[in-house]
């Protein structure tokens, strides 16, 4: 979205949080760290009830009007939120926050509902991936600390960085953690080979490509961060399967861990 | 060369899994694949502004298919007027009986072609054969794989997959090479030795056109070897074949395209070759073939436009989208199917299918699901030198496919949206994860379970959701 630098975030203090699927069945931890740090830089977050999924599953896979129909019960229950106060809708994934606001008003348009076409673009102009937001956030409202000394890489997954355009923002979040030392890795930006149905579609194919980037991680690295539990996922099981030691994290929680005082922590 | 393209007897995920058990060729398309994007890379840095120009370049393209028949016909009209002849071929069998036709009539024995995609595409060289026509390919790379009895895995280094050794293994089984040499200059030099030969002895010349120019009435051919030059004036005849997109209005146009090209293709600055022809020789001249013939083969193209996959047309045939494809980077060309590989060739397959089978739009199969040899990451489109919308144009076809997808199909996304556009049956769907837990070990042995597990571990599930760690206020 061309207008996204543009937004001024600044006095941003209440906050809805898209959960995501993965989040909700997969990777609770993520959005709880998310909720966490968003608290700790002075927000007031809410969990719209309500809430399921982006539609994205059916969406890429062409189903556009079961897409649609599961997209417009987030939609509704993220218009509330935000009629009900919220100043910004923060999504701690960068393929789901893509969805929402690059891909929504084109699949309720292509599903013959443009008053929800019209309503999607309106809620876009208020959603936020996770680092967006808080890169943009005036660095005072974010105090981070330090973490475990660890070997990190950062992993730039490919909506996020593509049409999202979200692409700095993370890595100068992490600059700010000391003790976590992001090294330059060679295949941070190509595709992790997860692709939603593409990863059981074409098996073998989603294999190689984790492999490939897995294989040229830097020497001693410990820790893949990334801001998609989805494309963690697909690299944490192929290198479990492979019998590597390498973790990962989601940059959430790579925050939360950096917060002085468990400020994020409710009180 | 065989025309048994694997399209239609195999499955995309049958010959994806193929090419990625082949370590030799994953090693050999990923380093040629790298040596062309650091090329491209390099080529870019050097230009002012590369967006304004592809930006500028989807406009060119755009005006041109926008006024297409009438630049057609300008251009038809100026190659007759050059004393060349046209041929309108509507499909691929139009155009190879025209072209057989023409090699019956002058009595061809041999024929040498350059490369040309849209020959591929038809089929040419057993049509040919079938008339008693011995056929050569004189780009080093097509006469690699006719002799090898393969297919072109990539558009522009149709034997990237092969490496050096491959190639004298190849050269010494079937071109009758002796003393084995393994260098690139050496077994260039044994082609180029093989191949004067034939150029020699040829009766016909067959070119494809990467660019017709209306405005001039000439086509234009881009190569790296010459051998297009050759080709072109040393038989008697010579056939261009085009594919009727690949068409500019003026010389402006065709500069832009031109320049694009060779940039994002191969990232060099030009082609080493760009060859112009416009007409048969003229009579003060000394060089060219006594008659030329213009090819123009629709064979799908006209049903593309007009529809939501319109852009498709504007494909300058770079490679650049098959050089930044992970999924083309993991199997290669071949693991598509049919004559265009990578993203580009993902979408045109399935627009251009329906032609060769006669089954109605998204009804082939076979085509349609090369839409799902993507993850949609979008370094194509990023890379696409006249920005194409690739992805979408992806999602548009899986839209399509889903139109006639099986009832199995449609029923679990049907469910599927049911239950999560409810939030209480999300929820329970919800709960019924984290029991499911406990039964992961036995999800790898469910039928379709094991397309995860063979190769990657279960993810492990959380003992409660975050919807109840946050009702139960600990967040």
């Amino acid at each position: 979205m061309s207008d996204a630098p543009d937004r001024r975030p600044d006095g941003v203090e209440r906050v809805a949080l898209f959960v995501t699927c993965v989040g909700e069945l997969v990777e609770p931890d993520v959005p709880v760290a998310a909720v966490r740090v968003l608290r700790a830089a002075g927000c007031d977050v809410d969990v719209p009830e309500g809430q399921t999924c982006c539609g994205q599953p059916a969406w890429n896979s062409g189903f556009t009007a079961d897409a649609a129909k599961v997209a417009g019960t987030s939609l509704d229950a993220l218009e509330r939120a935000v009629a009900d106060g919220a100043e910004a809708v923060v999504v701690p994934a960068g393929s789901c926050a893509t969805m929402i606001r690059v891909y929504w008003p084109q699949l309720f348009s292509l599903a013959g509902d443009e008053a929800a076409s019209d309503r999607a673009r309106a809620l876009g102009e208020r959603v936020w991936e996770l680092t967006e937001l808080l890169d943009a956030l005036p660095d005072e409202r974010l105090g981070l600390g330090s973490v475990e000394p660890c070997a990190a890489v950062y992993h730039r997954s490919c909506h996020m960085l593509r049409e999202l355009h979200v692409a700095e923002q993370p890595e100068a979040l992490l600059a700010r953690v000391d003790g976590c030392v992001v090294a330059e890795w060679a295949a941070a930006d190509q595709c992790c080979g997860f692709g939603g149905t593409f990863s059981v579609k074409l098996p073998e194919a989603s294999v190689a490509m984790a492999d490939e980037k897995l294989d040229v991680l830097p020497e001693g690295t410990e820790v893949i961060v990334g801001a998609d539990a989805s494309c963690l996922m697909q690299l944490r099981t192929r290198a479990g399967a492979r019998g590597m030691q390498v973790r990962t994290e989601h940059i959430a929680q790579v925050l939360e861990r950096a917060l002085p005082d468990d400020r994020g922590a409710d009180a | 060369m065989s025309n048994e393209w694997p399209l239609r007897s195999s499955t995309l995920r049958e010959r994806s899994a193929t090419a990625v058990g082949d370590p030799v060729l994953r090693a050999n398309v990923g380093a040629a694949t790298d040596r062309f994007r650091t090329k491209r890379t390099s080529a870019l840095a050097r230009l002012h502004d590369p967006d304004a120009l592809r930006s500028a370049a989807r406009g060119v393209r755009g005006d041109i298919l926008a006024d297409w028949a009438a630049t057609l016909e300008l251009l038809a009209d100026n190659v007759q007027a050059n004393g060349g002849h046209v041929c309108w071929a509507p499909t691929g069998a139009d155009a190879n009986d025209y072209i057989a036709s023409v090699a019956q009539r002058i009595g061809a024995r041999t024929v040498v072609k350059s490369k040309s995609m849209a020959t591929e595409e038809t089929g040419l060289n057993e049509a040919l054969a079938a008339v008693g026509c011995d056929t050569v390919e004189t780009d080093l790379g097509e006469w690699i794989i006719q002799l090898a009895e393969e297919h072109p895995s990539h558009i522009i280094a149709p034997a990237m997959h092969k490496n050096r050794d491959q190639v004298a293994d190849t050269f010494e089984a079937k071109a009758g090479m002796t003393e084995r040499v393994t260098e690139p200059t050496e077994l260039v030099a044994f082609a180029r030795r093989e191949l004067r030969r034939r150029f020699l002895e040829a009766d016909l010349g067959i070119t494809g056109a990467n660019l017709g120019v209306a405005e001039t009435g000439s086509i234009v051919l881009v190569t790296n070897e010459g051998n297009a030059r050759m080709v072109t004036s040393m038989p008697r005849v010579h056939i261009a074949v085009m594919g009727a997109e690949r068409i500019a209005r003026t010389w402006d146009q065709a500069d832009l395209v031109l320049g694009l090209l060779a940039k994002f293709g191969t990232g060099q600055t030009l082609s080493s070759y760009t060859t112009v022809l416009s007409g048969p020789r003229g009579e003060d001249e000394a060089d060219g073939p006594d008659e030329f013939h213009l090819v123009i083969l629709d064979n799908g193209r006209s049903d593309i436009a007009g529809t939501e996959f319109a852009e498709m047309l504007n494909c300058i045939r770079c490679g650049s989208c098959l050089n930044v494809c992970p999924v083309y980077h993991q199997t290669g060309g071949h693991a598509y199917g049919w004559v265009y590989p990578g993203p580009m060739g993902a979408v045109l397959t399935p627009l251009l299918a329906s032609q060769q089978t006669g089954h109605g739009p998204g009804e082939d199969h076979h085509a349609g699901e090369l839409a799902n040899a993507s993850t949609l990451c979008g370094a194509c489109m990023e890379a696409c030198p006249v920005e194409i919308p690739l992805q979408d144009l992806l999602l548009g076809l899986r839209r399509r496919n889903a139109e006639h997808a099986g009832l199995a199909e449609r029923s679990m996304w049907r469910a599927w949206a049911a239950a999560w556009s409810r939030p209480g049956a999300y929820g329970a769907s919800a709960t019924v994860a984290t029991k499911a837990r406990r039964l992961a070990p036995l999800l790898g042995r469910l039928p379709g379970g094991s397309r995860w597990t063979d190769g990657r571990d279960l993810p492990d599930l959380p003992a409660r959701t975050f919807r109840q760690r946050w009702d139960a206020g600990d967040v």
